[in-house]
């Protein structure tokens, strides 16, 4: 009996173990990297490169997955409310789904899939073929040249992201309202900003600044981390797409709870 | 009697359970070219790595210049690094930067030269390695092996290094181009003046660059000596290793 509870107690014990130290790890990573972000020296052209990267590349993406987005929560909201007779909500029902949901989720799941692999791909490859030790042998500090300007970079383009996002995902829902549901246009944008709520806009920007956070932290976490060549290197990338989207969704529930949950 | 510029002492190193350095005293004269040599996966590498700070060492000291190296904090690593230079094994160039980028990186990163003057003298450097002008230009993944090899040599000797660490300088090249490597190392050496420490299993090209040898068996130096005395050895690993025979002390484990 001892000796079964003493192998289920270990058995238990070790994954506990290799959990905190990947907690510990990641934590002292976060540390690391924040510290680096705000004390020089900065490079800004690194930075640079890394808004383009991460922002107008983006911008395509960005834009088809919110203006279908609008576009379909229109038509859902339109017939799923007609049981009610409550057709008109349509423009608000779109203006608050899109600003405080759909834009920065679907906004950031896409940017974690396009640019979390990316980095953790390209860091991933440096690590293996010592190119971060070679930085360190050129004494500069990889988190200062490789990991700041990613994130600091995130943190800013995702909320401008999200912003373009809104704007184009709203008018989705506004092409199907007036095109297809036959709203009167004056009525349709007059009802969407009379509905407009700062708290909508600001509570999606903060979301899209985490979700920048995490999908940039991610990417550089789990490349830098990685070791062992091509299979390394292949999944650290699927590590860094799956573990920010599921944070992502995680983040998003937290956050709106703290901003609407009184 | 001249002066130590590395010394080390009961150097220690495991990765989880299978320890790779187990006690490693090893000292580096200044100016001389000592070479290490020992199998695959006798932790070579991590000797080296741990000189540079690249690892933490468990334990043992490690002095440069009479000071301890191990344990310091960032800033006396960075100060520590731009004494050293190294040559990768992989050349581990950038790939994102062009040539001359690689080369000037750190005259610009960590001498603040301003870019056009570093450009010039990385266009200096890479001709010193026998590079023509107009390869600064090309990215990395545009060049041979060869070529990568030199522009790594010419960014680990760009900011003029007390220290030159040499990770496998000839792996992966033809016996005549390793042969160019191993004359521009010393050439590149002796130039500066620098001490260099080079880790190899390429017994031609120890006994071309070396000064000294020193051999690396079960995480200990076993033996060192001049490149006459390697020759003479009655030392058995020694001469198993030199010889390249399957037959004797050292068990391959397959």
């Amino acid at each position: 009996m001892e000796n079964k509870i003493q192998s289920f107690l270990q058995a238990l014990g070790k994954p506990l173990v290799v959990f905190f130290m990947r907690l510990g790890n990641l934590t002292m990573f976060i540390g690391q990297s924040l510290y680096h972000c705000i004390t020089p020296p900065f490079y800004f052209k690194l930075l640079g490169r890394q808004f383009l990267d991460i922002g107008f590349y983006s911008l395509p993406v960005v834009g088809l997955t919110t203006v279908f987005a609008g576009m379909v929560i229109a038509l859902q909201s339109y017939t799923g409310f007609a049981r009610f007779g409550a057709e008109s909500a349509v423009a608000s029902v779109v203006l608050i789904s899109v600003t405080r949901e759909l834009a920065p989720v679907l906004s950031g799941l896409m940017v974690a899939g396009r640019i979390g692999a990316a980095m953790a791909a390209e860091i991933g490859t440096m690590r293996v073929t010592e190119q971060i030790d070679a930085l360190r042998t050129l004494s500069t500090n990889p988190f200062k040249y490789l990991v700041a300007p990613r994130i600091i970079a995130g943190i800013i383009v995702l909320p401008l992201l999200v912003f373009i996002g809104d704007v184009i995902g709203i008018f989705g829902g506004y092409v199907i309202g007036v095109y297809k549901l036959g709203f009167n246009p004056a009525n349709y944008i007059n009802s969407t900003l009379q509905n407009m709520e700062t708290l909508d806009i600001v509570s999606g920007l903060v979301k899209a600044a985490v979700f920048g956070f995490i999908i940039t932290l991610m990417g550089c976490y789990n490349g830098y981390r990685s070791r062992g060549g091509a299979q390394g290197v292949g999944e650290a990338t699927t590590n860094a797409v799956v573990s920010a989207s599921i944070l992502i969704l995680i983040f998003n529930y937290i956050i709106t709870e703290l901003f609407f949950a009184n | 009697m001249s002066e130590t510029k590395i010394k080390i002492t009961g150097l220690r190193k495991a990765f989880g359970k299978k320890v790779v350095l187990n006690g490693v005293d090893l000292d580096v004269e200044k100016g001389e070219s000592l070479v290490v040599i020992g199998g695959s996966g006798t932790g070579k590498s991590v000797l080296i790595k741990c000189i540079q700070g690249l690892l933490q060492p468990d334990g043992g000291s490690i002095q440069i210049d009479g000071e301890e190296t191990v344990g310091v904090n960032e800033r006396e690593q960075n100060r520590l690094h731009s004494k050293m230079g190294m040559l990768f094994q992989g050349g581990a160039l950038f790939d994102s930067l062009r040539v001359w980028e690689n080369v000037a990186f750190g005259l610009i990163e960590n001498q603040k030269m301003p870019r056009k003057e570093a450009r010039t003298e990385a266009v200096r450097v890479l001709r010193q390695v026998g590079l023509a002008p107009d390869v600064a230009d090309l990215y990395p993944s545009e060049l041979s092996g060869g070529m990568q090899k030199r522009v790594s040599l010419a960014r680990a000797i760009a900011t003029k290094p007390e220290i030159i660490f040499f990770d496998e300088p000839t792996t992966g090249l033809d016996p005549i181009m390793a042969d160019v490597i191993n004359d521009l190392i010393i050439e590149s050496v002796k130039g500066l003046g620098a001490t260099a420490l080079t880790i190899t299993h390429d017994m031609a090209s120890a006994r071309k660059i070396a000064d000294r040898i020193a051999m690396l068996y079960q995480g200990k130096i076993i033996w060192q000596g001049t490149v006459k005395e390697l020759d003479k050895t009655e030392n058995e690993y020694v001469r198993q290793f030199i010889n390249g025979s399957s037959q004797g002390p050292i068990k391959v484990e397959i």
